[in-house]
């Protein structure tokens, strides 16, 4: 067997894998939740969208054999969760962030005592591409088998990027988020666009969700979010609403992740709490170098209720 | 328009009152249901059916629930918080336990303490071997020598890795937790005395992502056979067989996740003690305060063995099994190092299984000549 080890090469080689395998959920809730804000309003719900996704999609891969229709209904569960926080929202005196802490803990708490069933039997999982055949070294092999979701969320980043900055649809959203007076003016229904991104960003969500449950780790265990989607949605703030950002920022989270278990297996095993807090550190340090006093959290959509 | 939606948010609001109402007046069999049937209660720290710790003692449960004239109440997924003495509070006082089990390592300080003060005549079982006398007498606490079993499965993985390198996914450095990866590695190294045992140290007992990063970067190190000490192996076993690594399962079988690469594992058995606490309990008697076992007393038992594991190894791990049963083998017998080189156990010095109250068994705080990987001072 040439299974022999990578030694040092592991750890470099265990963070890019684990960018592109724990980055994508990142990357899903936080363009959903990216999209959300645009149209001028905060999803904090989508923790529980994410949970309810993965465990819709374990269950719809389970009963039905087939894991991409499970992604399918994990984003429509998603969506009609999205719908749900946005009709909430459209009823005056509401507020947003209130709806969605609401909708995380109902959304995992409903994930939870749906998925109870779920737990022990297999679901079959989504198929990877395998990048790595050129590759003789069977690590670089696995690192290199990688999901077709997180290549359409690659994707995505800067589609969204287009469809925000050149399209009408994406220029009535960023209206719809800088000024809805405009947008009323202009003739827009602002609950109207605000219920459709939000059921984006909830479908979008529930893809992220799905990709936990049916590619990586790939079963349903209700630790499995464990803060995926709030830590995702606060990317969204720390990319300061830009799809590229989100993108990097999800892969520097799913890469950081990776660091504490690459480090102890190449020897290094004092302080793994500390690499384990990795992430957290990141982005204190990042916020504390990108802030400024000058100006207040640029491209931060004006009609967003914690920027008003 | 605004009339119209804030009828319907009153009419919301008041349908989820009735609602909540009804639920709580369904669940709530009024006054203390101090019934003729005994109450015996099972709280897990998570789900039920998490082909782990959990599953293991639902399954011992699930005994309990098949006896005669015994009401099982069960409560999953209590964290190890206030939360749990809210729960025992509940079960004793809703329900009429008068017996609970509250599984979770971390349930015994201070909260079990704390109850079986408040309620002298409630007796606490607590899974973890925590108790000393000291502590209320209507409190206990039990523990198997699971790490006989892990003794076996390093035997067995030290027969099936090609590279000698095994893998250990552990939770967090304490006591029970490094006696497996000790043991799982004294087994291995009784096959291949090169072999090690590479740990890693996730930080929790249940964190799926992380579980399967460790899995994954100790197969990129050549690691072959990867075992596990968290709360829900089904991650750490389905990585690695993804991988093509073999793994040694625990808490309880995992075979049914990957027929193919599961050699065996080290698995308790609580279908028959529970049973027996139980009936000792109805019957009057007292349960023992201190209660281990392994092998002998039927506490653990080993999952059978997978199609990987050759004859020369089941020969070899069954002959150590018997022995262990028989109470005629030590697993930590001196001298032996420690990985800084330093002597853990002096010659001539053993730490027996049965001697429960070894303390340097008890409170082991090293790791053998053999693992790779360290302890937080």
């Amino acid at each position: 067997m040439a299974d022999v080890g990578i030694g040092w090469w592991g750890v470099p080689l265990a963070v890019a894998a684990g960018a592109v395998r724990a980055g994508t959920p990142f990357l899903f809730v936080s363009l959903g939740e990216l999209l959300t804000e645009k149209s001028g309003r905060i999803n904090l719900g989508l923790e529980g969208t994410l949970v309810m996704g993965a465990m819709s999609g374990y269950g719809t891969a389970y009963l039905t054999g087939s894991p991409w229709l499970g992604v399918l209904v994990a984003g429509i569960t998603g969506s009609l969760f999205g719908a749900l926080h946005a009709g909430l929202c459209s009823l005056p005196r509401v507020n947003d962030i209130a709806v969605g802490i609401a909708l995380m803990l109902f959304g995992t708490g409903l994930a939870f005592y749906l998925g109870k069933p779920l737990i022990q039997p297999q679901a079959p999982t989504l198929p990877a591409l395998h990048l790595g055949w050129w590759s003789s070294i069977a690590a670089v092999r696995d690192a290199l088998k990688i999901n077709g979701l997180f290549i359409v969320g690659a994707l995505l980043a800067p589609a969204i990027v287009w469809l925000l900055r050149s399209t009408r649809w994406g220029m009535i959203v960023r209206m719809v988020g800088d000024s809805a007076d405009a947008a009323r003016a202009m003739g827009y229904s602002v609950d109207w666009v605000r219920l459709l991104a939000t059921m984006t960003g909830g479908f979008l969500a529930g893809i992220g969700g799905s990709f936990l449950s049916l590619y990586y780790p790939g079963s349903w265990s209700e630790g499995l979010s464990s803060g995926q989607g709030i830590t995702a949605v606060a990317l969204v703030i720390f990319a300061r609403w830009s799809p590229m950002n989100c993108f990097y920022a999800s892969l520097l989270f799913g890469g950081a992740g990776a660091l504490g278990p690459a480090l102890q297996s190449v020897g290094i095993h004092s302080g793994y709490y500390l690499f384990n807090a990795a992430p957290y550190f990141l982005t204190l340090f990042i916020m504390v170098l990108t802030s400024s006093s000058e100006h207040r959290l640029s491209g931060a959509p004006s009609e967003l209720s914690i920027t008003r | 328009m605004s009339m119209h939606t804030s009828i319907t948010r009153r009419l919301l609001l008041a349908g989820l009152g009735g609602v909540g109402a009804t639920a709580i007046t369904a669940n709530m069999p009024f006054g203390h249901a101090q019934a003729a049937t005994p109450v015996v209660g099972f709280i897990y720290v998570g789900p039920r059916d998490d082909f782990g710790y959990n599953q293991a003692h639902a399954e011992g449960a699930a005994a309990v629930k098949k006896m005669k004239a015994v009401k099982v109440v069960e409560e999953e997924r209590i964290p190890e918080t206030v939360q749990v003495a809210k729960t025992m509070e509940s079960m004793i006082n809703l329900d009429g336990a008068g017996l609970l089990f509250p599984t979770s390592f971390g349930y015994f300080n201070p909260y079990i303490l704390n109850e079986a003060k408040k309620y002298p005549k409630v007796r606490f079982e607590h899974a973890g071997g925590l108790w000393t006398p000291k502590d209320p007498k209507n409190a206990g606490s039990y523990f198997g020598y699971i790490f006989e079993g892990q003794y076996i499965n390093g035997i067995i993985a030290g027969y099936a890795s090609k590279s000698g390198k095994l893998g250990f996914v552990a939770a967090k450095p304490i006591p029970q937790v490094l006696q497996n990866i000790n043991a799982f590695t004294l087994g291995a190294r009784l096959v291949n005395p090169k072999a090690t045992t590479q740990v890693i140290f996730t930080g929790d007992w249940s964190l799926p992502v992380k579980e399967a990063e460790a899995t994954n970067s100790m197969i990129d190190q050549g690691v072959d056979v990867v075992t596990m000490h968290v709360d829900s192996p089904k991650v750490v076993v389905q990585t690695a067989a993804k991988r093509g690594a073999m793994v040694c399962g625990y808490h309880c079988s995992q075979a049914a996740l990957a027929p193919q690469s599961y050699l065996t594992g080290a698995e308790w058995n609580w279908t028959d003690l529970y049973p027996k606490f139980v009936t000792m309990w109805m019957k009057g008697e007292t349960i023992p305060n201190f209660y281990r076992g392994g092998f002998k007393e039927g506490l653990i038992k080993q999952s059978p063995y997978g199609p990987k594991v050759s004859a020369e190894a089941r020969k070899h791990a069954d002959d150590v099994k018997a022995k262990l049963t028989a109470q005629q083998y030590v697993i930590f017998k001196g001298p032996l190092k420690d990985n800084t080189g330093k002597m853990a156990v002096a010659g001539g010095s053993e730490l027996i299984q049965t001697n429960a109250t070894d303390e340097k068994l008890e409170s082991m705080h090293f790791l053998v000549d053999g693992v790779l990987g360290s302890l937080p001072a």
